[in-house]
């Protein structure tokens, strides 16, 4: 490994291509770091907007009206923002009004820390796609399948369970790829309050060491691997979910 | 070949309730009224179905066919009157509609199988995820069921990569996994070319055959004829005539029926 790592030290020497994220284990070790971040904050927000998306599309299709109404609500609040509003807005005015934790050593500090709530929003605003991406793929669902489960004494939970959804899915996977490909992109944002994620740690180095250009490379090949393996893996899910005769083209029998 | 009907005999024999009840009717309809907004679709069906019979519904297109067939299995709600099933008082508004509708399997002109699981799992769905019953039980059944429409072979094929008669028959099977003593058929191979008409049919004589009370809405006339014990003429909500085969096809009493019938093909 530590022959890779000083083959950066010489194409810096040789060339003037200053990586030090590579050849620097002081800021490898930050620039890793970073990237864990954003990874961990692009996995939780993943899942939690999933699960928000799914959540909501239920409401709105049940009977209760209230709820609707507040799914309706929040959907339009987070979709019409925009997301560094959100964060800001979350982070300092509604973060400021949440009780603080006591210290063992004195002190307080804040109950949700920057990364909670860089989590807490990427997870709103994408849910808030989420919720009309599957909102669309359960209103695709055919009612005569609907109501042939039900004539097979399917009640709702079960119904939902078996056969909406994962019809719904396939039929929203390709928009909600987008959406998840979107908000992996948009966690940058956790820069703004100071989540020490990819960007964040970037800049940090690029200030030490001046070198901007080749750190903006390293961010966007950085950007490009994470997000087309995300890519990939989803691609990867829509084809072995698909059936002949259901939704895209080159169904195999 | 298996005997469905000593199968649900036998299975019944733990609880009592399951038990057809021999002495009276399947299906009792008592002035059915029901209304899509100011379309008045049945206005005041009574009808009456023996236990194993099988009746075919004709009528025009538009007559509330498919709505009778619906509000027996409570599909739709209706606005006044009674329907019991199986002593089951389908129009109460505390209908228990799981026990209504183990009792009542239903089948549609456009087969309506799930399309993401194969044509066993679509058998063994609702005995599984429904009755919560015993997935190698359901299996060993689901399979005797595919051998007896004989699609056994495309046991582990996808509703998609199946012919429309292939799926037809694999929805009747889908049905009878809950093992009903009511199966209801709506113009079940109005999408269907003559061949695979006839093995959806011979599917349907079959259950007929084990004592399954069956009630058909259909154009097969020539089905009709042969294998109904009743024939019920539909126009316009109510049911204008009713009575065996040989009587409505041969000797019709309403001008109605004579001239529906005048319009069909044999
Ligand atoms: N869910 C519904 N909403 C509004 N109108 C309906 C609905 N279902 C059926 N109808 C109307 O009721 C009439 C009878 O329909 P249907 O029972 O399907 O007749 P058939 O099966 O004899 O052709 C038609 O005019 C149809 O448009
Ligand atoms: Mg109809």
């Amino acid at each position: 490994m530590t022959g890779v790592w000083d083959w950066f030290l010489w194409l810096y020497e040789a060339h003037g291509i200053n990586l030090p994220v590579f050849y620097d284990s002081y800021d490898r070790q930050r620039f890793f770091a970073g990237l864990l971040t954003t990874l961990e904050l692009s996995v939780c927000s993943v899942v939690a907007s999933v699960a928000i998306g799914l959540v909501g599309a239920w409401a709105l299709g049940s009977g209760s009206v209230v709820a609707r109404r507040l799914v309706q609500g929040y959907v339009h609040a987070f979709r019409n923002t925009p997301p560094l509003i959100q964060l800001s807005f979350l982070y300092f005015a509604v973060g400021n009004l949440l009780p603080r934790l006591e210290m063992a050593g004195g002190g307080s500090r804040p109950l949700l820390d920057g990364f909670a709530w860089a989590v807490v929003t990427l997870s709103l605003f994408g849910g808030a796609f989420n919720v009309e991406i599957f909102r669309s793929g359960i209103e695709a669902v055919p009612a005569s399948t609907v109501e042939a489960a039900e004539a097979l004494g399917f009640n709702r939970w079960r119904l939902h369970r078996h056969v909406v959804l994962p019809l719904a899915l396939r039929i929203c996977l390709p928009a909600l790829s987008n959406n998840l490909v979107n908000l992996v992109k948009t966690s940058t944002l956790a820069y703004a309050i100071g989540v020490p994620e990819l960007l964040y740690v970037s800049a940090q180095v690029w200030a030490d060491a001046m070198n901007v250009r080749e750190m903006m490379n390293v961010l966007l090949v950085t950007y490009v691997g994470m997000v087309g393996l995300l890519s990939f893996g989803l691609r990867r899910l829509e084809a072995a979910l698909r059936v002949p005769g259901l939704g895209t083209v080159g169904g195999q029998p | 070949m298996l005997d469905l009907a000593a199968d649900r005999h036998a299975a019944a024999v733990p609880s009592p309730g399951l038990l057809p009840r021999t002495d009276s009717p399947a299906v009792v309809l008592t002035d059915v009224r029901k209304s899509f907004g100011a379309s008045r679709v049945l206005n005041g069906v009574s009808l009456s179905i023996p236990r194993g019979n099988v009746t075919c519904v004709i009528g025009p297109s538009g007559s509330g066919k498919s709505t009778l067939l619906r509000c027996i299995n409570a599909l739709t709600p209706v606005d006044s009157g009674s329907v019991l099933v199986d002593g089951i008082a389908v129009h109460d508004p505390a209908l228990d509609k799981l026990a209504l509708r183990r009792r009542v399997g239903m089948v549609f002109q456009q087969y309506n199988l799930f399309p993401h699981k194969t044509a066993l799992e679509n058998v063994m769905m609702a005995p599984i995820h429904v009755l919560g019953e015993d997935r190698e039980e359901v299996e060993a059944r689901a399979v005797a069921l595919l051998s007896r429409i004989r699609l056994l072979d495309k046991a582990h094929s996808y509703p998609g990569a199946l012919s429309g008669g292939q799926q037809q028959r694999v929805a009747i099977a889908r049905s009878l996994a809950m093992r009903p003593t009511i199966m209801l058929f709506d113009e079940v191979t109005a999408a269907l070319d003559p061949v695979m008409v006839k093995e959806v049919l011979a599917t349907v004589r079959d259950l007929a055959d084990d004592g399954i009370t069956c009630i058909l809405v259909t154009h097969e006339m020539g089905f009709a004829r042969d294998v109904a014990d009743q024939v019920c003429f539909t126009d316009q909500g109510i049911v204008v005539e009713e009575g065996p085969p040989e009587k409505i096809f041969t000797n019709p009493d309403d001008p109605r029926t004579r001239d529906f019938l005048g319009h069909v093909r044999f």
